[in-house]
């Protein structure tokens, strides 16, 4: 027992930071938090608010604390708290981020300013419409075309119970990109975005090349799709969606290489 | 309508103009600067070496060629930055015309002054 | 800060702000911004160069004219621009050429943490760096042709 005690004694001291300790001392932020109403037509404004940080706050976190104890009014979205669910995507000291994959210490300013995620219309204060963003998504058909599967008396017994195998190296060609968790980080960082609204923008251009690159896939349009005046070409590569992407999906890199294919550099066995 | 639309590249196709016209005049505009760099600066310029310079009928192809990969791959690149500026049919579609329009004039208007100056006997 | 109803798509756009501002995501959308504006500034001085080359017609006078109002100093500092954004376009652009088709941007693998994404490598992010170094010595030495006298 008494082991015990020396113990949290230690690891107070060390971390110096246990709320019982009387040497604790609580830092503290302010939080510019963007507000509007787009259906009830007010003006947007910011609001200040004072919120105790810690070494691992968050800004989701800090924003929920405002949202329980200064204003509960504070229009936010969120979910996993974990970096997996997309949802909580602002815009933070100018930079579009992961409010939940962000920690206030790491901003290392004083002021946290949280704004909504630019190219996606406001709903309410850090609130926006992915409406669009998903319409663009489904536009590449997300998901694996193969006629071939669907048509299981063709294929005999062998091959239809490992009709999906892969090897690790057809793996890795599209993993990445499909961790992907739609969170439209990239599609507001990318300056073709700020502009074109027809423009897919890197989230679905990357999801086309996650297919496209998959050896169960058999779709016979999937290139055609995006080339056109307002597709794949209005990529410049300036690299910001994968400079923001929280989640390693390098988007440049799957449009480039969906180029790469388009241009007939890289080769594919399949006629597109 | 329908059979402008027939004729017009595809994008890719477009693109693959912009990437090897851009590579040419690389190599076409770098050869008329070192023909300046070859003698003096200063005289370089003076009336009568350029009108002899227009008068080898080589040096005029080479500048005929800069004066089309550059107009072609100059005028796509506007026609790219304007595309994404903003979007409806109007739009695209005058700025398509408009940027085909104005190479046209551009590239007829140098030619113009290649072959009247290659042709003038001055 | 008063136009985010919801009227149409467009809304909350970052518009042209968006690309004229380089200063937010890193080196790759810096060459972005220069390869645009070069291409802008290069078109506009072909047209005049076109331009002005037509003089070449009206005759040794008009030519002389012409050169008389080009020769100058401001002249010369606008054609050391000239050079250095040529240089920055051509060299910036065949970095652009190989990245846009996939060349030494990597290939996709496993993301661990912390997550680096692999297209913006030093490789061809060094690209950048030497268009930069290029433009820099190509602008010095046309300054030095230009206005060092002869
Ligand atoms: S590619 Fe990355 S930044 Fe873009 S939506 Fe997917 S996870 Fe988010
Ligand atoms: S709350 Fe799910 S990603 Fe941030």
């Amino acid at each position: 027992m008494r082991e015990l005690d020396n113990m949290t004694v230690k690891s107070d001291k060390k971390a110096g930071c246990d709320p019982r300790d009387d040497s604790f001392d609580l830092k503290k932020t302010t939080l510019r938090v963007f507000r509007t109403n787009t259906a009830q037509g007010k003006d947007s404004h910011f609001d200040s608010l004072v919120v105790p940080v810690q070494r691992w706050t968050t800004v989701l976190d800090s924003l929920l604390y405002a949202k329980s104890y200064l204003d509960s009014s504070i229009g936010i979205r969120y979910s996993c708290r974990m970096a997996s669910c997309g949802s909580c995507g602002m815009k933070i000291n100018g930079i579009p981020r992961l409010a939940c994959y962000t920690k206030i210490s790491e901003l290392e300013d004083p002021v946290v300013v949280c704004e909504p995620l630019p190219n996606f219309p406001v709903i309410r204060d850090l609130v926006t419409d992915f409406t669009q963003f998903f319409n663009h998504h489904k536009s590449i058909n997300p998901y694996i075309q193969n006629l071939n599967y669907d048509k299981t008396e063709k294929i005999d017994e062998v091959s239809s119970s490992h009709s999906h195998r892969q090897s690790r190296e057809e793996v890795d060609k599209y993993l990445q990109f499909s961790y992907c968790i739609k969170c439209g980080l990239c599609y507001s960082a990318c300056p073709t975005v700020a502009t074109d609204t027809k423009f897919p923008g890197p989230q679905a251009l990357a999801q086309l090349y996650r297919y496209y690159a998959d050896s169960r896939d058999a779709g016979k349009n999937r290139l055609n799709i995006v080339d056109d005046r307002h597709g794949l070409w209005r990529c410049h590569f300036a690299g910001s969606c994968s400079k923001v992407c929280p989640k390693g999906v390098d988007p440049a890199l799957g449009i480039q290489l969906l180029r790469s294919y388009m241009l007939g550099i890289s080769k594919d066995k399949r006629n597109v | 309508m329908n059979g402008i639309s027939k004729l017009a590249l595809k994008e890719s196709q477009i693109m693959k103009i912009h990437y090897i016209t851009g590579i040419l005049a690389l190599f076409v505009v770098a050869v008329h600067i070192l023909m300046r760099l070859v003698v003096p600066y200063s005289s370089s310029l003076e009336y009568a070496h350029v009108i002899a310079n227009y008068h080898n009928i080589f040096y005029a192809i080479l500048l005929e060629s800069i004066l089309v990969l550059i107009s072609i791959h100059g005028f796509n690149g506007v026609r790219v930055i304007l595309l994404e500026l903003r979007q409806s049919k109007i739009w695209e579609n005058s700025v398509t015309i408009t940027t085909i329009i104005a190479m046209i004039v551009l590239v007829s208007y140098g030619t113009r002054t290649i072959i009247l100056a290659n042709g003038l006997g001055l | 800060m008063k136009m985010l109803g919801q009227k149409n798509n467009r809304d909350n756009r970052e518009g042209l702000k968006g690309w004229l501002n380089p200063l937010r995501y890193g080196w790759e959308r810096v060459s972005y911004w220069l390869q645009r504006l070069t291409g802008i500034f290069l078109l506009v001085y072909f047209v005049g160069h076109v331009f002005e080359t037509s003089s070449l017609v009206g005759g040794r006078n008009a030519w002389d004219t012409m050169l008389e109002m080009t020769q100058t100093t401001w002249g010369h500092t606008f054609l050391i621009m000239v050079i250095g954004a040529s240089t920055f376009h051509s060299a910036n652009g065949i970095r652009l050429i190989f990245t846009h088709v996939g060349i030494g941007l990597g290939k996709p693998g496993r993301p661990d943490y912390p997550y680096y994404p692999s297209s913006l490598n030093t490789r061809q992010r060094s690209g950048i760096w030497i268009a930069l170094i290029l433009t820099a010595v190509a602008m010095l030495y046309g300054a030095n042709v230009l206005l060092g006298g002869d």
